[in-house]
């Protein structure tokens, strides 16, 4: 309360708000209590996350990344024609869309997967 | 003057106000705006994001590097869609889970350092303003080509426009707006195409790249405005060169373009070092840009985040497709503008080039330049929207306290640099300048958002000492670049694409003194990974 007897403007900040619900079951507590066994599943998911992450972006470092080195190493691809365009321009200009498309549609999908995966473990009834 | 050309760009104009007027409405009509955004589905909010990212640059830009350099800067547009896949598989979930807002918001929730805070709204304010010059010299570029006026009035006159816009409170982000302007860039592009294709192949399929070189399409005369050498003779100012159908376009000594194989093949080791730099700097440089973080925002969880940016990607990719038609296009219709050495302007020109005088070309080259409106207020509201913010909440210190005057101001203050600046480098290509704001990008946020993201190590001190050194030297090769005198050799190559050494220089430091500091890793690091990376369903 202000001194004036008004309420004082207070700022309401969403993230918080879920922050300050207690958890109920035991390894809700884990997490949020930062327990040894919470902080290990934490660090499962994070490690699980990030080598799926790391895994698709080698995909696309391997798939896009090394076509500079391999129209150095053999510049004849460059003057393949399919369909009447230099191979360079369609693989650049058309195909490399496509595929960052696909390999995002992936990741959405396992990334989700881990998390359900994240879920089931934590709302698994204690024994 | 193209006579379907007024009327379109007023259309734009008032179907952008008239939509978020009503969007306004409908924000006003809920308790709070941020529930209102909530409610978007991840389709709608990926079209707004993408209708904020493709900006002149990518509209006219891109178009006018593929006309002039041909397949080395297809690149550009695939860099600039592949960033959202970096920014996927990275950082979009967590991001949206941080809770924050901006990238200064995530410096504090994740390392709780007001100065690190203050050091990330210097970045911001810098790749914002280095972001809006180039859509600045878009609009200067586009007024020149349209109603023929001087581009310094071009880029002023938009520049004021846009600031009053922001500054007033007119073009307020909204969702329907950015969406409505991502869809009216894609059928501008979209529909001339379908006829510039029509054309070449009713006009028997001329070759893109002929061995003699390209030819002039039509009899055309060009005005010299500065002394140059065209084909090893000299020409002087004022002096005009006429030119028949069927005659090779000739070598103008101060335009840098390829021609023959240079432009239809890859260009081998001598820009490997450049392509490399490019994609390094596209790729990791998207997720640091300021107006894109802030409207992840605006969905709901950290799974939709994911949604949105992977339709964000889609659509992305989608309109990507077009500018390269575009460039390869002008080499058949608008080799003039080689000689001129203003390819950005190809979209601009081609379909009245390509279709001839008569409506169908009048129109549709009224819908492009109606698309390059639309990219060009939505990018740069956006930005100078996000610049603005920053400037506010960290420059002026208004805070809570802080009214809508003092917002005015910092929207004032942060238009002036980059108007003044859009002025002085009219003559760089603008995907070239925007490149260079991501490659500042990608050696100072991304490296701070990836590491904050998954490694608990990170501390305040390491975090400041990347973004320092590895975003300092990025920012320096940019002013060397933009300011400086022209380099040679490697030095023009090191200065001129630096993400190549400055973003893997980042890291390193981030890592490195990080460990050195590594007591100072926040004491609630745990509960912040928690936050970040556990489904939002846990915390109930």
């Amino acid at each position: 309360m202000g001194g004036d007897g008004t309420p004082e403007r207070t700022r309401v900040v969403l993230g918080e708000v879920a922050a300050r619900r207690r958890p109920t079951d035991r390894s809700h507590a884990d997490l949020a209590e930062q327990t040894p066994v919470g902080e290990a599943l934490v660090k499962g998911l994070v490690r699980a996350q990030l080598a799926l992450a790391l895994r698709l972006a080698l995909v696309v470092v391997t798939g896009l990344g090394a076509l500079p080195l391999l129209f150095v190493a053999a510049p004849a691809i460059g003057t393949v024609k399919l369909l009447g365009v230099n191979l360079p321009w369609l693989l650049l200009g058309v195909l490399s869309f496509p595929f960052l498309v696909g390999v995002g549609w992936a990741y959405v999908r396992w990334a989700e997967h881990n998390e359900q995966d994240f879920i089931a473990l934590i709302r698994k009834p204690e024994q | 003057m193209n006579p379907f050309l007024v009327p379109a760009l007023i259309l734009v104009v008032v179907v952008t106000v008239g939509i978020g007027v009503y969007g306004l409405r409908f924000a006003r009509t809920t308790s709070d705006f941020l529930v209102a955004s909530r409610a978007v589905s991840p389709s709608w909010n990926a079209a707004a994001i993408s209708g904020e990212y493709l900006s002149a640059a990518s509209f006219l830009g891109v178009a006018g590097l593929i006309l002039r350099y041909g397949v080395d800067v297809l690149w550009y547009p695939v860099g600039f869609a592949a960033g959202y896949l970096a920014l996927l598989l990275f950082v979009a979930a967590p991001l949206r889970r941080s809770g924050a807002f901006t990238l200064p918001d995530f410096c504090q929730v994740r390392l709780q350092s007001t100065a690190l805070r203050r050091l990330a709204s210097v970045f911001v304010v810098f790749i914002g303003c280095l972001y809006l010059v180039p859509q600045l010299q878009g609009a200067g570029l586009t007024f020149t080509t349209v109603t023929g006026g001087s581009y310094v009035w071009g880029a002023l006159l938009v520049g004021a426009v846009v600031t009053a816009n922001v500054a007033l409170g007119g073009m307020r982000a909204i969702t329907f707006v950015q969406a409505f302007q991502y869809w009216l860039k894609l059928t501008a592009l979209a529909v001339p195409v379908i006829f510039l294709v029509l054309q070449w192949q009713s006009d028997g399929r001329p070759a893109v790249n002929p061995p003699a070189g390209a030819v002039f399409p039509a009899a055309t005369s060009v005005v010299v405005e500065q002394d140059a050498t065209v084909d090893g003779v000299e020409v002087h100012k004022g002096q005009q060169l006429y030119y028949d159908e069927g005659d090779p376009v000739p070598r103008v000594n101060t335009v840098d373009a390829h021609f023959g194989p240079d432009w239809l093949l890859p260009g081998g080791d001598r820009t490997l070092f450049a392509t490399y730099s490019l994609i390094l700097a596209t790729f990791l440089g998207t997720m640091g840009l300021p107006h894109v973080l802030v409207r992840f925002y605006t969905n709901p969880d950290g799974a939709s985040a994911r949604r949105t940016t992977l339709v964000v990607l889609a659509l992305v990719g989608l309109f990507y497709l077009l500018p390269t038609l575009y460039g390869v296009l002008g080499r058949v219709y608008t080799p003039q503008l080689l000689m001129t050495g203003h390819t950005d302007a190809v979209v601009l020109t081609l379909p009245e080039a390509a279709l001839g005088g008569g409506h169908l070309g009048r129109l549709l080259g009224a819908l492009v330049t109606a698309g390059a409106l639309a990219a060009f207020l939505s990018t740069s509201s956006g930005l100078l929207t996000s610049v603005a913010g920053v400037v506010f909440t960290d420059v002026l210190r208004a805070g809570r306290g802080g009214s809508v005057r003092d917002f005015r101001m910092a929207t004032l203050l942060a238009a002036i640099v980059p108007v003044t600046l859009s002025v002085y480098v009219s003559n760089m290509d603008v995907s070239r300048v925007v490149g260079l704001a991501f490659a500042v990008a990608a050696s100072s946020f991304c490296p701070l958002l990836v590491l904050g993201i998954w490694w608990r190590g990170l501390t305040d001190l390491g975090a400041a000492a990347g973004i320092l050194i590895g975003g300092g030297a990025a920012m320096v090769s940019v002013l060397v670049t933009v300011l400086g005198p022209p380099l040679n050799g490697w030095a023009a190559q090191l200065i001129g694409q630096p993400a190549a050494w400055t973003v893997p220089l980042a890291f390193l430091v981030m890592v490195a003194g990080s460990l050195l500091t590594g007591r100072r890793v926040p004491d609630d690091v745990g509960a912040t990974m928690l936050r970040l990376h556990a489904p939002e369903s846990l915390r109930i």
